[in-house]
């Protein structure tokens, strides 16, 4: 258990023992009222019969459904670097010393960052082929998601260069390096480690709008799953199982980002302690889950 | 310009869909963050792990997914509410998860003196929690609660992949209709930024009126 959550209750003396093993049975009848509802519930309609399982431990389902996450790390990976770099560039635009720069960077980050990635998507598929731009099919889906990522990293990007102490910067002058090199040499590598966890958790983040898909008729996972339950007829089975996909691959990301979290909690000496995502947010160094709501 | 008057009502009746479906979910999620939350950092491992489990498994599942399951699949197994409840039922559900977090994260700043002093004077876990906690931890996370709410007034737009005919889907019609797609598409990206300003300025007022300053 982590320590930060002790605050609330002392080491459990006999009565409050007792009423923890009340609340442990109340809790436990509850979920267990729960999950016997939903069993009746699949029973009584007749989804539980073997036969609408039986489909999703044959293999061409399953290399179908393969296929369709293949489908989508692609897709996530094309935005995330894609979005990665314009990113970066916006928040240098966004720290510069020009000002016109300053201006278009900011005036970027702040629109895309409260647009809809669906309305951006709408605008690809429905918008731009009017004026002659029609992008193929995994184009239509990442265009318009790095143009909304891009807005998100750059902000990730922003607050991790402004967290660093600024003493780095005015050492790198003192010592004689141009600006860009200080960035290159001093400021981006230190941001850039310190950033890590966020970034993997921006993947995560990333990763559930390439579920977009669905809307632009790009074969990714979540539309795999529509276009086989149409073929089956077995609508939620294939729906719970292409969740569960989801969650395999987004729970090991998340999982990896709290392990960065930890690493730099370490190399940073803070606290001593592993700082997971269980450490109070500090502003200064932003945790893999808080820094961007979705 | 005649693109947007003529189908004002349309678009109009599009923004009311998106601004009630962003009041209701805020209203859902804002009670079951509160209530993960306190499952979270309650004494019973077994609540503990239940709280756990709903924020991680509702954080890495994609909201369309969530959606589409809930809409499409669950009819299947005789479970079946209206469009506008489903979606609104689903996003409270999603941004619940993280708004759970981040009001963890205002009840982990509140100093362990305050806790300690609550139990002393003989306060019970959810007095203590009532009393002391949640109203200091909930002032210290106003920010990023309202960065939430934005997300979630964006992921509002989700519900038109299902077919609830909010701004994003109305203004979609509209151009189906008129073929005037920057047009209708800018107005509605900016009805969206203004309604993001909106939140944004009005979780700057709260905080202003409420943050203790220490």
């Amino acid at each position: 258990m982590n320590q930060t959550q002790q605050i609330l209750f002392d080491e459990p003396g006999p009565r409050a023992r007792r009423r923890i093993r009340i609340a442990t049975v109340i809790g436990a009848v509850a979920l267990v009222g729960a999950l016997v509802a939903a069993v009746q519930q699949f029973a009584s309609h007749g989804e539980l019969a073997w036969s609408r399982w039986e489909p999703f431990t044959t293999w061409p389902i399953w290399r179908y459904l393969l296929n369709g996450l293949w489908a989508t790390l692609k897709a996530a990976a094309a935005t995330a670097v894609l979005s990665g770099v314009f990113g970066l560039l916006l928040a240098l635009g966004r720290l510069s010393t020009n000002r016109l720069l300053r201006w278009l960077a900011g005036g970027y980050v702040e629109i895309f960052r409260t647009v809809p990635a669906l309305l951006l998507i709408y605008v690809t598929l429905f918008a731009l082929p009017a004026y002659g731009l029609n992008f193929p099919l995994f184009w239509k889906l990442v265009v318009p998601l790095v143009v909304s990522n891009s807005a998100a990293f750059a902000e990730i990007f922003r607050a991790g260069i402004q967290a660093l102490d600024r003493g780095q910067t005015e050492a790198g002058l003192a010592v004689g390096l141009r600006r860009g090199q200080v960035l290159r040499l001093v400021v981006l590598p230190q941001a850039l480690l310190q950033l890590a966890p966020s970034l993997v958790s921006q993947l995560v983040g990333l990763l559930k709008d390439t579920s977009l898909g669905f809307v632009v008729s790009y074969t990714e996972l979540l539309y795999s799953g529509q276009v086989l339950s149409t073929y089956t007829h077995l609508l939620i089975q294939t729906f719970l199982v292409v969740s569960l996909i989801y969650l395999a691959v987004n729970a090991s990301l998340s999982k990896f980002a709290r392990i960065l979290q930890a690493r730099n909690g370490r190399l940073t000496g803070r606290g001593g302690v592993p700082a997971g995502p269980d450490t109070p947010a500090d502003p200064a160094s932003p945790s893999p889950e808080g820094s961007i709501a979705r | 310009m005649d693109a947007l008057t003529a189908h004002l009502s349309v678009l109009g009746h599009g923004l009311v869909t998106t601004v009630q479906l962003t009041v209701v979910t805020t209203i859902g999620a804002m009670l079951l963050g509160i209530v993960v939350a306190t499952l979270r950092i309650s004494p019973v491992p077994l609540l503990r792990t239940i709280g756990t489990l709903y924020v991680e498994v509702l954080q890495n599942l994609p909201l369309l997914a969530l959606l589409v399951l809930f809409v499409f699949a669950l009819p299947q197994i005789g479970i079946q509410f209206p469009l506008f409840t489903s979606a609104a039922i689903v996003i409270a559900a999603y941004q619940g998860a993280y708004l759970a977090e981040a009001i963890r994260a205002g009840i982990n700043t509140v100093g362990k003196g305050q806790a300690e002093a609550a139990r002393a004077i003989g306060l019970t876990f959810s007095q203590s929690l009532r009393y002391v906690i949640l109203p200091q931890g909930l002032r210290a996370v106003i920010q990023p609660i309202g960065n939430i709410c934005i997300a979630l007034l964006m992921n509002t737009s989700l519900a038109a992949a299902v077919g609830v005919v909010e701004l994003t889907q109305a203004a979609n019609n509209v151009n189906l209709v008129e073929a005037q797609p920057i047009l209708i598409f800018t107005g509605a990206g900016l009805a969206y930024m203004l309604l993001a300003l909106i939140i944004g300025q009005f979780t700057g007022l709260l905080e202003r009126r409420l943050a203790i300053v220490r």
